[in-house]
């Protein structure tokens, strides 16, 4: 991390998303924000409480309730010298914008052979926890993980919110910035002041360790490194890796810890079945298959619609810390 | 409000020439004939198996001159839809820039990417389109507020779809949004009367296209899409409106499609050839000759003269374009994004995405 100051403001993942709007629209007046309730509402969760009295209506832009043309307009904007953050109130929201994200936004560059190009970004709060039932929880990230021309994004910590959001506003190319919304308030942690950039594609070893590598992302990150620590307690070592990236996703991260753990456990909150672990169990077993002392794991979400509303729903659906260390001590013990 | 008139009425009409001098309306003549001649161009190559596929535009030769030669040049944006043939020529894409697209070749402004007809030019202020229908309206609507945004005044943007596209909720998303902000921006609607073998009628309720301006609160036009002059008139009192900031303008223009949709099509399995011949009446490109030629425009040699400088200036392109190489395997891979890219980030083999 590039920290060019050494001082540093501890928030929460909201305001670390809402300083680094804020100096982003300070900083460049090509950027602007356009989505639903952003102006005088200032977000559902306030993300951008007040931009409108200081920034006005031509760059802090309520739309009407019209996903697609939100990130359609945002795709004209963008080929026409603009900075635009579009935002998607709710991830649920995102699927009628489907085409002008994978079909217009992540293509533009390539079928004009680079005269016109797309730096956008699409923020969305995403995943459950948080009582939000079948269409205010959902998990996107497998639905456009497949698409080249993305960049994709899911922070866990608020430092990374600012140095990954920086980044994919600098990026002269389309990137879908994922906020877990269970983690806006919950977690908190210094940020640093001033401008700075992580680069897309890192990931962030959190924890050392010995017998076996965690790879996740996004709210699942805090879990299994609260998971982690209770098998530490019980004399075991487990590594964490916050993938922070999932398009592009670090590889020599992933390779480097598994080839010394001998063991892999991916954990995420979206449904297993074609989700980001696959790639990944994928890729380490065609990369690094003869490193392994034990099967490639996966605590996923099931596979069902979403999580219901009724508190033994959501509860099913998601991983506990205590499922995940029991997940660990299990391959650990293979 | 225009009134239409078909086909053979207008010669007999007085000529208006909405202030077009020779020299314009002799320019959207032979872009009228060098789009007939490309347009059959695309469909011969393909009968020959030059090429796998063209689509078709003859029948909107006089909505897409008159439109293009309202179009301002070097300050306008135009964000077209696939059947514009002759709005890219008349704006400035040369036939030579046509075949490349065509043939596929890597001097192509998608380097041989594209579909026939998806046509591109950063310098032309032209954009790069999918086939997607209506799709590209939210990009000219937010091409419209880029242009309000950096107060460039003057400018506006033209965006071109046909009826087919009046059914998408993208098409009703950006009329609504740009007239929120009173956009500086002109919907051409190209009706044609069919969206590959669907009628109107089976397309809308309400057949004239014009009148849903008023739902959205802007005004709403209606030309006559087989008029040159009249078309150039309606979108150049549209786009003079959004140049000033008088906001957006829905502007119809009924015409119609001789052909099939494309070469992958056959209209003999949906609609009648007494349909078809009947409307032929009508063809802009006949109708306007003759009205040239009876106002003393242009002579009945000068307009034979002009048809052969096309013929020529298009066979020299098709034996350039043609001539010219495909892009290499190797260029699938590139400019998917800005920087050399694998979705695995690996340092260990030197492969970053920088």
């Amino acid at each position: 991390m590039a920290v060019v100051s050494a001082n540093s403001t501890v928030m929460n993942n909201v305001e670390a998303v809402r300083a680094t709007l804020y100096e982003a629209l300070k900083s460049d007046d090509r950027t602007l924000i356009i989505g639903e309730d952003v102006g005088a509402r200032g977000n559902v969760f306030l993300i951008t409480k007040d931009f409108i009295d200081e920034f006005g209506p031509r760059r802090i832009i309520d739309t009407p309730i019209a996903e697609a043309s939100i990130v359609g307009i945002a795709v004209g904007m963008a080929m026409e010298g603009l900075r635009p953050i579009a935002e998607i109130q709710f991830a649920d929201f995102i699927y009628p914008s489907f085409n002008q994200i994978v079909g217009e936004a992540a293509k533009t560059r390539y079928r004009s052979n680079g005269e016109y190009t797309c730096p956008m970004v699409i923020r969305t709060p995403y995943g459950g926890g948080v009582r939000g039932a079948l269409s205010h929880s959902v998990c996107i990230e497998a639905l456009f993980y497949h698409v080249p021309g993305l960049k994709i994004v899911a922070p866990a910590f608020p430092a990374d919110v600012k140095g990954l959001l920086n980044a994919a506003i600098d990026d002269p190319d389309p990137v879908l910035f994922l906020e877990h919304k269970k983690t806006y308030r919950l977690i908190k942690g210094e940020v640093p002041e001033g401008h700075y950039t992580i680069p897309l594609g890192k990931a962030n070893v959190l924890k050392e360790g010995k017998q076996l590598s965690v790879v996740s992302y996004g709210l699942y990150v805090h879990w299994a490194l609260e998971a982690a620590r209770t098998l530490e307690a019980e004399g075991f070592s487990v590594e964490v890796i916050d993938l922070r990236s999932i398009r592009p996703m670090d590889k020599t991260a992933i390779l480097t810890s598994v080839e010394k753990t001998r063991r892999l456990l991916v954990i995420h909150e979206d449904n297993k079945f074609g989700g980001i672990g696959a790639e990944i169990s994928a890729m380490v077993a065609e990369e690094a298959l003869f490193h392994l002392d034990a099967p490639i794991r996966r605590l996923c979400g099931p596979d069902v619609p979403a999580m219901g509303y009724a508190l033994p729903l959501e509860e099913e659906f998601m991983s506990s810390p205590a499922e995940m260390a029991g997940a660990m001590r299990e391959l650990i013990a293979f | 409000m225009v009134t239409v008139k078909h086909g053979e009425a207008k010669a007999e009409s007085p000529f208006e020439r909405r202030g077009l001098s020779d020299e314009q309306l002799v320019a959207m003549f032979r872009t009228m004939v060098m789009q007939r001649t490309l347009e059959n161009r695309g469909f011969q190559l393909n009968r020959q198996g030059k090429i796998p596929f063209a689509s078709a535009s003859e029948g909107h030769e006089a909505v897409q001159a008159g439109a293009a030669m309202a179009f301002a040049r070097g300050k306008d944006v135009l964000v077209p839809y696939y059947r514009d043939l002759g709005l890219a020529l008349g704006i400035g894409l040369t036939p030579y820039e046509v075949l490349l697209s065509l043939f596929a070749r890597a001097a192509d402004h998608s380097a041989g990417r594209q579909f026939p007809h998806h046509y591109a030019s950063r310098s032309l202020g032209f954009h790069t389109i999918s086939s997607v229908i209506a799709a590209q309206l939210p990009h000219a609507v937010g091409a419209a507020f880029a242009l309000m945004h950096g107060r460039e005044d003057g400018r506006a943007v033209l965006t071109t779809f046909g009826d087919g596209a009046t059914s998408e909720g993208e098409w009703h998303e950006s009329l609504n949004f740009a007239a929120v902000h009173a956009l500086p921006i002109v919907f051409l609607c190209e009706n044609n009367e069919w969206a590959i073998s669907t009628p109107l009628a089976k397309q809308m309720g309400q057949p004239d296209v014009y009148k849903r301006a008023a739902g959205y609160g802007m005004p709403g036009a209606v030309v006559d899409g087989m008029d040159p002059i009249a078309c150039y008139g309606g979108v150049a009192d549209a786009l003079a409106r959004a140049r000033s900031g008088g906001g957006p303008t829905l502007l119809e223009a009924k015409c119609y499609r001789f052909l099939s949709h494309t070469t992958d099509d056959d209209d003999r399995t949906y609609r009648s050839r007494e349909e078809v011949e009947a409307r032929r009446k009508e063809d802009p490109v006949p109708c306007f000759e003759r009205l040239l030629i009876e106002h003393g425009v242009l002579t009945a040699e000068g307009a034979e003269a002009l048809k052969r400088s096309v013929l020529e200036e298009a066979n020299d392109a098709t034996d350039r374009a043609e001539a010219m190489a495909y892009p290499l395997a190797a260029d699938l891979y590139a400019r998917v994004y800005a920087q050399r890219y694998d979705p695995w980030l690996d340092e260990r083999d030197g492969m970053n995405d920088g």
